[in-house]
């Protein structure tokens, strides 16, 4: 790959995180040490500093289609997402108990969502197909008058699996109009086209380090007039609705890597990566292919049979190639992603998640082919 | 106010003739672990070591953390530095002891004078701090049999002290008195255990581990600095040797029979850990093992492991309980760490069905078959240093 450490860096992990973009570093640098004062500062230094936050906000604004006032700027979506459901519970218990999701939503939801269920509210967790994918018509009959909230990811972190948010939405929205729709569209931001108003989305979630941008940031989009109680309480900034001082460098840094979005020419590219690489593990007897023709070509999910995911990803490690073993949230855990998908224990225990950036190149693909081969033929095998 | 820490040295004191060597042992360690806090004078006179701030900046809470887990010590106080006059001593005392008089009801004032010069002798000086205190905390009593604060006033030969609460220190002998030992360390529960408790006997420890990379990661490797690190706040400096074994278990794996692999890993890893601790001047080997734990730890198992060795292998966890085990590890701070869950080595190789009742016999027979004796140099030739300091 051409940014990074060296050439000799196969990194294909890049649903975990992915490398800064030089541009949005060198943005993140300059406001660090040159616009460095409080946007809410009244004098030049402060205003400099805002000035680059309306411009940011702008910038990530018109990559989803979204007026500026709708987004405000979170540490990323862990918190965006506890944001809107814990806001939303808070705001709406008077209109209902009851939230519908999918099995297969980030940690973040899924945990956000346990606590709400101890503190009885009723949460619906719909079941995904083999391929990952939660069929809209589920939703038809899981809500009903007494749901307040339903959350789905727009793609999925270890499978790629793509809900059609479009249709889910409408299905959602014609059972009962007061839902708040929420979508994680973390993994599917900068990769395909996201238009929440005309989805009628009410919230959705985007982070800065997915895309090249720095780690820490995140953008939430919340549909003018949908009213969400705040996680924390502080001074004016964002409308009250995250308060703190705004990180400047952060957010500006988020922007320049969007600006360096090319959405319909990096997935054809990687779109190629991709079927390049599934062509050549479809002759491995060994390999299995988790992930489905129809997913996100930003991912791969597949099995080694009998060699366990850690084993397989520190034996890439040794030649500079990089992949994850399901969620890197998850160290060490069973993906219950994978589960939900009805895979066998045996598939989940040795499941490796291959995904790209557009600065992936054939080579990086042909290392990881040589390196698995190599592991294959020589790793213990588990039993 | 001018604070120092005393030390009543603990099973040293009965040591004889070797009494002078252990305290200066036990001074070479506090020094060492306080260093890093600051100038000190450290000194001893009448079986107590003094510790001097030397300069005001100084946390003596920070010091006191640091001396508790320093082997060697059965109790320890911080006292207020007084100049050997009673006037100076009823000045300060009240202010010094503040906090705990107020928290109080009832008190005793206890008195040693081994300054035989001094004017007051120990009732007296007893009774006339115990006034002043009265006066000065009109809620408080005297009690002079269930006091619940005990103030204690020292006339000794450089100077008076005042002190009321006495620390409990680690106990044990000082690390350094008692030889060198080599650690096998895995990154479970129990090694940093049965390390930090052969330290207790004054044990310097040197750590062993064996790292299978690609089945273990760098973050197994860091687990165990990490849990070293905590044992070295208690036993000092750790040399840590790390053992490439992936070959090894992957060749055992290969040859050997299925169900013997733990029990052949094991006599290889002992062998491997008693050529570097002859490197590194240790006189025997330390292990985790509790009897009847797993399988490789049946008193079966246990002689076929012992047998490859002929080194003095210390078991000092051999009759615990688990329970008992994970107390201390709580005890020492190393239980949060060691639970951790990172793949380890054990886990991709380890059979089904080990042999809880191995025969030595068959056991040589499928090392030998396997040809392994040239893999422990190669093993051995590649081992990494990794120094651990508290």
């Amino acid at each position: 790959m051409s940014v990074g450490k060296g050439m000799s860096e196969h990194y294909l992990d890049n649903s975990a995180t992915t490398v800064t973009s030089e541009n949005a570093a060198q943005k993140a640098l300059m406001m660090m040490t040159t616009k460095y004062g409080n946007p809410s500062s009244l004098h030049k230094k402060g205003l400099e500093a805002e000035l680059e936050i309306n411009k940011a906000r702008e910038i990530i604004a018109d990559s989803l289609s979204v007026d500026a006032d709708e987004l405000y700027f979170t540490s990323g979506s862990t918190e965006s997402n506890n944001t809107v459901i814990f806001g939303v519970a808070s705001a709406k218990r008077r209109a209902g108990k009851k939230i519908v999701t999918t099995a297969i939503e980030h940690s973040s939801v899924m945990e956000s969502l346990k606590k709400l269920e101890n503190d009885g509210f009723e949460v619906i967790y719909l079941s995904p197909d083999e391929n990952g994918v939660v069929p809209p018509s589920s939703f038809e009959q899981a809500v009903d008058e007494n749901t307040i909230l339903v959350a789905v990811m727009a793609v999925n972190n270890e499978i790629g699996s793509i809900q059609n948010i479009e249709r889910i939405s409408k299905i959602v929205k014609r059972k009962n109009p007061d839902v708040i729709f929420h979508c994680d569209a973390v993994q599917a931001y900068g990769k395909m086209v996201l238009k929440p108003k005309k989805y009628n989305v009410d919230t959705l979630c985007v982070s800065a380090h997915k895309v090249h941008g720095p780690k820490g940031i995140g953008a939430l989009y919340i549909k003018k007039g949908v009213r969400i109680a705040p996680l924390i309480y502080g001074g004016e900034q964002q409308k009250k609705v995250r308060p703190g001082t705004e990180s400047a460098p952060l957010i500006a840094s988020f922007a320049t890597a969007v600006e360096e979005f090319d959405i319909a020419k990096n997935r054809e590219y990687v779109k190629s990566l991709n079927t390049y690489l599934k062509s050549e593990l479809l002759k491995i007897d060994s390999v299995t292919i988790n992930s489905s023709d129809d997913a996100l070509e930003y991912v791969l999910n597949i099995s080694v049979d009998s060699i366990k995911s850690e084993t397989m990803l520190h034996h890439l490690e040794q030649d500079n190639v990089y992949v994850s073993s399901s969620s890197a949230c998850a160290k060490g855990k069973k993906s219950y992603v994978l589960k939900a998908l009805g895979l066998s224990d045996k598939l989940i225990d040795s499941s490796l998640r291959i995904s790209f950036s557009k600065y992936n190149t054939k080579d990086d693909v042909d290392a990881f082919l040589a390196s698995l081969k190599n592991g294959i033929n020589t790793l213990a095998k588990s039993k | 106010m001018k604070e120092i820490i005393l030390i009543k040295v603990g099973e040293i004191a009965l040591k004889g003739l070797n009494r002078r060597s252990f305290e200066d042992v036990l001074i070479k360690n506090l020094k060492h672990r306080i260093h890093s806090l600051g100038k000190f004078n450290v000194s001893v006179a009448q079986s107590t070591i003094y510790i001097e701030p030397l300069s005001d900046d100084i946390d003596l809470d920070d010091v006191c953390e640091r001396v508790s887990q320093v082997f060697g010590i059965v109790a320890f106080s911080r006292a207020l530095v007084c100049e050997k006059s009673m006037d100076d001593i009823l000045s300060k005392a009240g202010d010094y002891l503040y906090d705990e008089l107020m928290g109080a009801k009832t008190f005793k004032v206890e008195s040693k004078r081994s300054d035989k010069k001094f004017p007051l002798k120990s009732p007296e000086i007893s009774a006339t701090v115990g006034g002043k205190l009265l006066e000065q905390f009109p809620h408080l009593k005297v009690d002079v049999k269930n006091p619940e604060i005990t103030v204690t006033v020292e006339v000794r030969d450089f100077g008076a002290y005042v002190r009321c609460k006495t620390l409990r220190g680690q106990g044990g002998i000082p690390v350094g008195t008692g030889g060198n030992a080599a650690i096998l360390i895995s990154g479970g529960i129990d090694s940093p255990v049965a390390a930090y408790m052969m330290s207790k006997r004054g044990i310097r420890l040197t750590a062993i581990h064996f790292a299978s990379p690609p089945y273990t990661s760098e973050r197994a490797h860091l687990k165990v600095e990490k849990l070293l690190k905590i044992v070295s706040r208690y036993s000092g400096t750790i040399n840590m040797y790390t053992v490439p074994f992936t070959k090894i278990q992957e060749a055992i794996k290969d040859k050997c029979p299925q169900e013997l692999f733990t029990i052949i890993m094991r006599r290889l890893m002992m062998q491997i850990s008693q050529i570097i601790a002859e490197q590194n001047d240790c006189t025997a080997l330390i292990t985790g093992e509790s009897l009847g734990q797993v399988a490789s730890q049946t008193i079966h198992a246990m002689a076929c492991t012992d047998e490859a060795t002929s080194m003095l292998t210390f078991r000092p966890l051999i009759g615990m309980d688990k329970e008992e085990i994970i107390r201390i590890s709580r005890k020492i701070g190393t239980f949060e760490t060691s639970i951790e869950p990172y793949e380890d080595c054990c886990t991709v190789f380890t059979p089904k069905h080990p042999r809880t009742r191995p025969v030595l016999k068959f056991v040589k027979q499928a090392e030998e078959e396997a040809k392994l004796q040239d893999m422990i140099n190669e093993a051995v030739e590649n081992i990494k240093l990794t120094v651990i300091n508290p």
